[in-house]
């Protein structure tokens, strides 16, 4: 394949993926999200002990541009492990759920499973997340 | 700016044999959940299914339509 222009941002997204096995680009911070989505899959992360790298995509459009070229995902959050991505704020969701994440991760399955936060959010926090966020 | 039943028969339309239920989570036109069932999303992973609703609506997606929330089921089994 041909490089025909060097496109720095897409190598530093390319090389953070590649460089941490697990990868949250958001919007915002963990601390401090700056979406529901966003904050929904923290949520989840955080639920389980995971620890993960995270990249704000808001500070240059550019950054979500690239990673939606590199991905083929339109949304953000996006989570990737090991490489490859897991998914957006849905499925994360519904993979905390079903305990798939935590096999993902390669972390333990918290022994009651918590639902994840329903997509209609705000309402309640079952991860604390508004806590945090206060 | 895009509406709920707008959205549901674009995925209808476009998707074989599915039936999509859409909600605009705001009432503002942009932030959106849809449910959409259909035969087509068995064999696929949940990434390719969600991807093939993306797909409906390309770059409006991020766009006019700031959010898509997406489930998507196969349907009945058989």
């Amino acid at each position: 394949m041909t490089d025909e222009t060097t496109n720095p941002i897409r190598d530093a997204i390319q090389t953070a993926i590649d460089d941490h096995e697990v990868i949250l680009f958001m919007k915002g911070t963990p601390d401090a999200p700056a979406c529901g989505f966003s904050a929904r899959t923290v949520g989840a992360l955080q639920a389980l002990g995971a620890p993960f790298a995270a990249v704000d995509i808001l500070p240059d459009p550019r950054i979500r541009e690239e990673l939606s070229a590199i991905s083929e995902w339109p949304t953000i959050p996006q989570l990737f492990v090991n490489g490859k991505l897991v998914g957006g704020a849905d499925i994360v969701a519904e993979m905390y759920e079903t305990g798939e994440l935590a096999q993902t991760l390669g972390v333990e399955a918290p022994e009651a499973p918590a639902e994840a936060p329903a997509a209609e959010a705000p309402g309640p926090a079952p991860m604390g997340i508004e806590n945090r966020l206060n | 700016m895009p509406s709920a039943e707008e959205l549901k028969q674009r995925i209808e339309d476009a998707i074989p044999g599915a039936s999509a239920e859409v909600e605009d989570l705001t009432g503002g036109g942009d932030h959106f959940r849809a449910v959409v069932v259909s035969h087509t999303f068995a064999g696929h992973s949940r990434i390719e299914q969600h991807r093939m609703v993306y797909d409906v609506f390309g770059p409006e997606v991020g766009g006019p339509i700031h959010a898509l929330s997406i489930t998507t089921q196969t349907g009945r089994e058989p």
